[in-house]
């Protein structure tokens, strides 16, 4: 305990249980340092912690028992591995003795976890604990940062052993690539015609948004993101596209496919981003920047690969580079914008109305959350996000069931700011109990839940690939979105109108406390563009 | 890109649960491995794996970055076959009469073998060397009739006063 609050961790989120109870007892006694956020599961907590570190840049710390405990975080921790957030899991086990008999509330926590944790470590000595802590939150923010466990047996738990404080060790300084290297990427960026900047999660990461901006200027080139890299730059930034990839901006994907140089930073072409591998490098170079090498060659093979810190790469790059100016490929890229906003229409209860109204009631510093479907495409075309890290959702794993923890732990990480959860019915159902924490905690969050009544985006694959056999994917389920939240202590609102719409949401914004505003939209609704898996811009589907 | 075989020296923390680690990365990420051996050094802090595995040049250099990644992993070096002493062990166990004895005992000698256990029906064979020389003592005995055989992965050092805890400047990618 005194390790974590050494390492400037001031917020816990987690679930007491058997193997945890001398952590919790010491938790009481520093209950005046730490905070302790009581989820209604552990996988809850894992998404809060997840929330926190995004919101903040902070570590997260997550608490849990041995067993279902343990187990019921491993959603959680390969979320925060597949998306990059550093947080320090910690969960108790049965004493060394017992481990191996099937004792009861035991599993191999840390053989379960191997595969989604950065490292993980079993303490299997008193002493050795403060330094496993340190090391953990060592890991988990050096580099690409992502989640440690740390797995400690009850009699480990129950000895003592004297506490030797030490300052917090700075995280390992990434790879510095030589100046030549840096004068042959400004060479390469100097020489194309109609370069694209690329940017991913790593750009929300190093906080390189004003160094991507910089970069956008000097060259005069578009800039474009994936999902992940949402908020890393201001939507209405003049050269920003908005996000390419399966269900990217028209004019995003259109100026990614037709560019001769893919400038990528922070970025780990995901399938979901590049759709076919082949056509999407055959008319372009790419030079990757990531501050972990094995991204670099691993899923797309690249020109030229820089290895190291994203702010003090494109900054050096920036630096290398006289003032471009490419009229052409920008007045092609204006007509693409054109092609954009002629391309569709928007009825008046369209997801994109919602979202719109709920811009206009957010400032700049609210945090939105999503889960995972419809309306997370909707959201990350839509939303026009201001500053980095007000943007939680599930991007590698696409785990639905992270919105409503991650929502209550960006709400902690912004110092109890105004947050908005994006959800679908299907979503919300998954970890809906979380209502209870926000609502223990009056947190102003309000659940917008995009109602259409079947999973839709599973609808939408199906309507488009199976010939609309709608397996399992209605749900037609009778509940009363209103009377649950007030079950849980929360407001509840339903709009099936712009006017009850904007009621709910006038409403909703005055409280200070949980609002549910269940959102009636069509079911037959759908995410456009949409570039098939394993497409390219060729197979588009606009209508 | 064409597949082929590729050896691995690999420091890593002499730990509990470090094989798993490795072996689940090569499983998870679907890289094939052949042979891997894993022994303490004279650096009880450490030890040292070979392994050989298969690929093209992509996935060669994808094995690589991903183990460097890993906590326990201290070194990765590809060693390249032409600058290396590779080396694999065999014990292998035949079936003798007393006609094929002599003929048995002569052939380990032409192998630079060693008959380390020796029976009225039996006869154990140690052989070290490079993989085609222990195939291809396979292949003979298996005339005779293998009762069992034991072979230990690859160990492999590169040649020359230089090895893998020298810090050598690792390339910068391209």
């Amino acid at each position: 305990m005194e390790t974590l609050i050494e390492q400037g961790c001031d917020t816990i989120f987690g679930y007491p249980g058997g193997s945890v109870l001398n952590i919790y007892d010491e938790l009481y006694k520093k209950r005046n340092k730490i905070r302790h956020i009581l989820t209604a599961h552990e996988q809850g907590a894992a998404h809060a912690a997840d929330g926190y570190a995004r919101t903040t840049g902070k570590t997260g710390v997550v608490i849990a028992t041995s067993g279902p405990g343990a187990t019921n975080l491993v959603t959680g921790i390969a979320t925060a591995y597949l998306d990059s957030t550093p947080i320090v899991f910690i969960t108790g086990n049965v004493a060394l003795p017992l481990i191996g008999r099937d004792s009861f509330q035991e599993v191999d926590t840390t053989g379960i976890t191997m595969p989604i944790t950065k490292h993980n470590f079993i303490v299997k000595d008193v002493r050795e604990l403060a330094d496993v802590i340190r090391e953990a939150f060592y890991i988990a923010r050096s580099g690409r940062p992502g989640p440690v466990l740390v797995d400690i047996p009850k009699d480990i738990q129950m000895q003592t052993c004297e506490f030797q404080p030490l300052p917090v060790r700075e995280p390992a300084k990434p790879k510095c690539p030589s100046d030549k290297l840096i004068e042959k990427a400004a060479e390469i960026i100097a020489a194309s015609k109609r370069p694209y900047i690329y940017i991913g999660g790593g750009a929300v990461i190093a906080g390189a948004g004003e160094e991507v901006q910089a970069l956008s200027e000097r060259i005069d080139a578009p800039v474009g993101c994936s999902m992940m890299g949402l908020s890393a730059i201001p939507a209405d930034f003049k050269n920003n596209l908005g996000m390419t990839g399966m269900h990217g901006r028209f004019a995003s994907l259109k100026a990614n496919s037709a560019a001769d140089l893919i400038i990528a930073a922070g970025v780990r072409f995901s399938d979901r981003a590049t759709g076919n591998k082949v056509k999407y490098t055959q008319n372009a170079r790419v030079i990757h920047i990531d501050i972990d090498p094995a991204e670099i060659n691993k899923n797309i093979s690249s020109y030229f690969g820089l290895a190291g810190d994203l702010k003090q790469i494109l900054s050096r790059i920036v630096n290398k580079l006289e003032k471009q100016s490419r009229p052409e490929w920008q007045a092609q890229i204006a007509e693409m914008r054109r092609e954009e906003a002629a391309m569709f229409t928007y009825s008046e209860m369209h997801p994109k109305t919602v979202i719109e109204k709920v811009m206009r009631r957010a400032d700049s510093d609210t945090i939105v959350a999503t889960d995972v479907g419809q309306h997370q495409m909707w959201v990350s075309q839509f939303y026009s996000f201001k500053k980095p890290r007000t943007f939680l959702t599930s991007g590698g794993l696409g785990t639905m069931g992270f919105g409503m923890g991650a929502a209550i732990g960006g709400c902690f990480g912004s110092g109890k700011h105004r947050t908005v959860l994006f959800t679908g019915d299907g979503s919300f159902g998954m970890n809906l109990n979380e209502l209870a924490t926000a609502v223990s905690n009056k947190l102003p969050i309000v659940v917008i839940i995009i109602n259409n009544g079947v999973l839709g985006m599973v609808r939408q694959w199906q309507t488009a690939f199976y010939k609309q056999r709608y397996s399992q994917s209605v749900l037609n389920r009778k509940t009363d979105f209103v009377k649950l939240a007030e079950a849980f202590g929360a407001h509840g609102f339903r709009a099936s109108t712009p006017a009850e719409l904007d009621a709910a949401l006038d409403k909703a914004f005055k409280l200070k406390t949980p609002a549910v505003i269940d959102c009636i939209i069509d079911k037959d609704v759908r995410v456009l563009p949409m570039v098939p898996p394993g497409g390219s811009i060729e197979n588009i589907i606009i209508k | 890109m064409q597949e082929k075989q590729f050896i691995l020296g690999v420091l890593v923390s002499n730990k509990a649960g470090v094989l798993t680690r490795i072996s689940s990365l090569f499983s998870r990420r679907n890289y094939n491995i052949d042979s891997l051996n894993v022994a303490a050094t004279e650096n009880p802090a450490l030890s040292r794996m070979t392994i050989i595995a298969q690929g093209d040049d992509g996935v060669r250099e994808q094995v690589v970055k991903q183990l460097r990644k890993l906590y326990d992993v201290k070194k990765v070096e590809v060693l390249e076959p032409d600058n290396t002493v590779l080396r694999e062990h065999l014990l292998i166990k035949l079936k003798v009469t007393k006609s094929t004895r002599s003929e048995i005992v002569e052939s380990v000698n032409i192998f630079r073998g060693k008959v380390v256990d020796f029976n009225i029906d039996s006869v154990t064979v140690e052989i070290t060397g490079e993989s085609s020389k222990l195939d291809a003592f396979i292949k003979f005995a298996a005339d005779y009739g293998i009762i069992e055989m034991c072979r230990a992965g690859a160990l492999a050092v590169r040649r020359g006063g230089v090895s893998l805890y020298d810090d050598e400047d690792s390339a910068e990618i391209l």
